[in-house]
């Protein structure tokens, strides 16, 4: 809908006022201790300031949606240099200043190279048009963030810290393609998916301190412990669907965190069990001295020592363990278990009417799920060296459901997108400390606002009969 | 004398103090099709959901003869139905897959034989030949279904896409992959325009005569009733009031009394 210049003013006066109310308390007003108690202080220019930006803000992107680019695109370079250059009343501001005017900025940019102005009648066609080309160059675009992957611990910029983060992230990674067979695939929504995490974690931690067992063989243990409970979780929850289940699931998680906590003789309770041993190459450890009669992998491949050599190693261990994954739920989605999987989740009464055994497919998927909990519950034990119950709070559940959900039920490469942004990005907001969540919540919201359905939300069906787009209806 | 495909002996369903369906006897024979007809709440849907295990029915017998293996319905779970005693059914609110593509849809119905051809998953991870072969042949069993309703150039669309009539015909088509022996139909032509449902006549009478089961049939519109049905049995509050060919049926007066009122009463008593 185009609008006159008065007619855009009002809208982002409006905006603006908005804005206002909801600050007023929020950001105008604090409360400080003095002698005697409380008192309230005032933040009128830090406010104020707010208040412009953001009429500036709505006021330039509803210019671009009327065909105007030239005016916003020096508007929003400008306010990034006084964001850059003056020195505002605090750092918040200043990030707020900067961000803003480079959306502004790129989104005009964005006008003038697409001719796109975010008007709601062209948003369809970009998710047409992001499927077509996922579709077309996904293969090479897989292949391309493997060889990222595969190179990432050498590039320059990338230091010790980073693939530390780098494996946690993978970490999460797997944990959504797991969530993803129960919640995206079998549409059995799962709030205690951690409770099978920190089994994972739990087994290869108990087995290695109490039995010496070695990464490598506690693995499969692990992620078969895991499966096992989630067929034990699935017995009881199998007539439950929706809000039922995620209740059930919600206590099964918090059941399995207290039980850590109060088994003190087991589990070591709320202590936790630290010095979990590392992975080894094929029995070569990673320390610098390794114990008498056995050699390290320095010593083995006559290297010199780093420490950052088993971080590394850590790090393809996992990357490894996630293409693993990967292979495992693109191929089994194929197979009739997986399509009978998606078949629930669409219908159940037509599944039971077809022949179907809905208890089997749901403990299988349940099992499969777990199962991939638990593998990243052991890597995420080897890579912490401890564990304790806190690790496995319900908020752990909520945030492999946000990537999940974020990134699109049953998308893969959704998934594994909102992965690296919920996990990587909260690391690199760090800078704006305590406004770190807010930061976090505000991805959240402008991923369900711009992509209600997740990033990646579109399906591929698993079989076709006609090779080409002509039978597709979008 | 042999045994007719579907027996049904002194079915009562109840529902706390409403009887659903009162004593109700009635066969349902091979390569026949069968309709069961009625005013609007005469218990016909319910039938059909004792039948395929929805409900468990409060009183009664219900028998499937296949090649004089018989299988008491009554004991069985919902999906052993489908899978064992071969009873396949669709629903009057369509209930296909809908974000699943229409070939999805047909193959996700042989899913016990392709569960078994993939050897429990293992062959099809491992992607041996033998499973190979068993999803190319369920692939071509879907495209033979796809031919008969009309649908294969649509194959790849997300169900939920087709039009209504598209819908019901595929629900049929999927419910033909199960390799039923009897194949329940509630309302098929719910919802079709005329031409629409002269096409669904021939579907049926071709799945009677081509392959050869048993068909049930709900259906209120009587076009298609009376044009392809062997036997119609009428109900009316639970109850059977008659059975028969065709004509027998249309010119019975308690069916009319049913559908249109007594002659003898007076037209706003008629509707109380």
């Amino acid at each position: 809908m185009r609008q006159d210049w008065f007619a855009t003013l009002k809208e982002s006066a409006l905006t603006a006022a908005v804005a206002a109310a909801l600050m007023l308390p929020l950001i105008g007003l604090y409360t400080s201790t003095k002698a005697g108690g409380l008192a309230i202080g005032t933040r009128w220019t830090e406010l104020a300031i707010g208040v412009v930006l953001i009429f500036l803000g709505r006021f330039a992107l509803l210019r671009i949606q009327n065909g105007d680019r030239l005016i916003p695109l020096i508007g929003g370079a400008i306010v990034m240099i006084v964001g850059f250059l003056l020195p505002l009343p605090n750092g918040l501001l200043t990030v707020c200043c900067i961000a803003g005017g480079a959306i502004v900025f790129l989104r005009c940019c964005l006008a003038w190279v697409t001719g796109n102005l975010g008007l709601e009648a062209e948003k369809q066609p970009i998710a047409a048009r992001t499927q077509a080309f996922l579709k077309k160059y996904g293969l090479w675009l897989g292949l391309a963030v493997l060889v990222f992957a595969i190179i990432f611990p050498w590039l320059p910029f990338v230091d010790r810290r980073f693939i530390d983060l780098a494996t946690l992230v993978l970490i999460y990674v797997m944990l959504g393609w797991g969530l993803n067979i129960v919640v995206g695939l079998a549409g059995l929504l799962d709030l205690g998916y951690v409770a099978f995490y920190a089994i994972g974690a739990y087994s290869f931690a108990l087995l290695s301190s109490n039995y010496d067992m070695s990464f490598w063989a506690c693995l499969p243990v692990a992620a078969m412990l895991a499966a096992f409970l989630g067929i034990l979780l699935g017995f009881p929850v199998l007539r439950l669907r929706g809000d039922y289940l995620a209740i059930v699931t919600l206590g099964f998680g918090e059941m399995i965190r207290i039980i850590l906590i109060n088994w003190v003789d087991f589990t070591k309770g709320p202590d936790g069990i630290s010095g979990i041993p590392k992975p080894t190459f094929f029995g070569l450890s990673f320390s610098r001295r390794p114990p008498e009669d056995t050699e390290s992998f320095h010593q083995f491949f006559d290297l010199q020592y780093a420490s950052v050599d088993r971080i590394i190693f850590l790090f393809y261990v996992v990357l490894g363990l996630a293409l693993l994954t990967n292979a495992f739920i693109l191929r089994i989605r194929k197979l009739p278990i997986g399509r009978a999987w998606e078949a629930l989740r669409e219908d159940e009464i037509a599944c039971r009417s077809l022949g179907l055994n809905p208890t089997n497919i749901k403990l299988s998927a349940f099992a499969l799920g777990a199962m991939f909990g638990g593998l990243a519950g052991a890597v995420f034990a080897a890579r912490q060296s401890f564990i304790s119950p806190e690790s496995f709070t319900f908020i752990e559940s909520a945030i492999i459901l946000a990537i999940v959900v974020l990134g699109g039920m049953g998308s893969q490469v959704g998934v594994a997108i909102a992965a690296v942004l919920l996990i990587g990005l909260p690391e690199w907001f760090r800078e704006l400390q305590e406004y770190r969540m807010l930061a976090f919540g505000a991805l959240m919201v402008a991923i369900m606002v711009w992509r209600p359905r997740g990033l990646l939300s579109f399906r591929e069906p698993t079989l076709r009969l006609h090779d080409d787009d002509s039978g597709l209806s979008r | 004398m042999t045994p007719s495909l579907l027996t049904v002996e002194h079915l009562s369903m109840r529902f706390g103090g409403l009887t659903a369906v009162d004593d109700l006897s009635f066969d349902a024979g091979d390569k026949q099709i069968t309709a069961i007809i009625g005013p609007n709440g005469a218990g016909k849907t319910t039938v059909f959901n004792c039948l395929t295990g929805f409900y468990p029915p409060t009183v009664g017998r219900l028998l499937v003869t296949i090649d004089s293996e018989k299988f008491q319905l009554e004991r069985m779970e919902g999906f052993r139905i489908a899978r064992e005693a071969r009873v396949a059914r669709t629903f009057q609110n369509i209930r296909l897959f809908p974000q699943m593509s229409v070939l999805e849809n047909l193959v996700v119905a042989q899913h016990n034989p392709l569960m078994k051809a993939s050897l429990f998953s293992v062959a099809g991870l491992l992607g041996l030949p033998v499973y190979k072969t068993a999803e190319a042949s369920a692939v071509e069993k879907a495209r033979n279904w796809l031919d008969r309703i009309g649908l294969t150039s649509r194959a790849d669309w997300d169900a939920g896409n087709l039009p209504y009539g598209d819908q019901r015909r595929l629900e049929i088509a999927r419910a033909m992959c199960t390799d039923p022996v009897l194949l329940c139909l509630d309302e098929p032509a719910a919802g079709l325009n005329p031409r629409e449902s002269a096409e669904l006549n021939n579907l049926l009478l071709s799945i009677r005569d081509d392959d050869g089961i048993g068909v049930l049939l709900i259906e209120h519109d009587m076009s298609v009733v009376m044009g392809i049905s062997d036997k119609i049995i009428v109900l009316d509050y639970g109850r059977k009031i008659a059975d028969g060919n065709p004509e027998t049926v249309r010119n019975d007066p308690t069916v009319i009394r049913a559908y249109l009122g007594d002659e003898e009463t007076p037209v706003d008593s008629a509707y109380d």
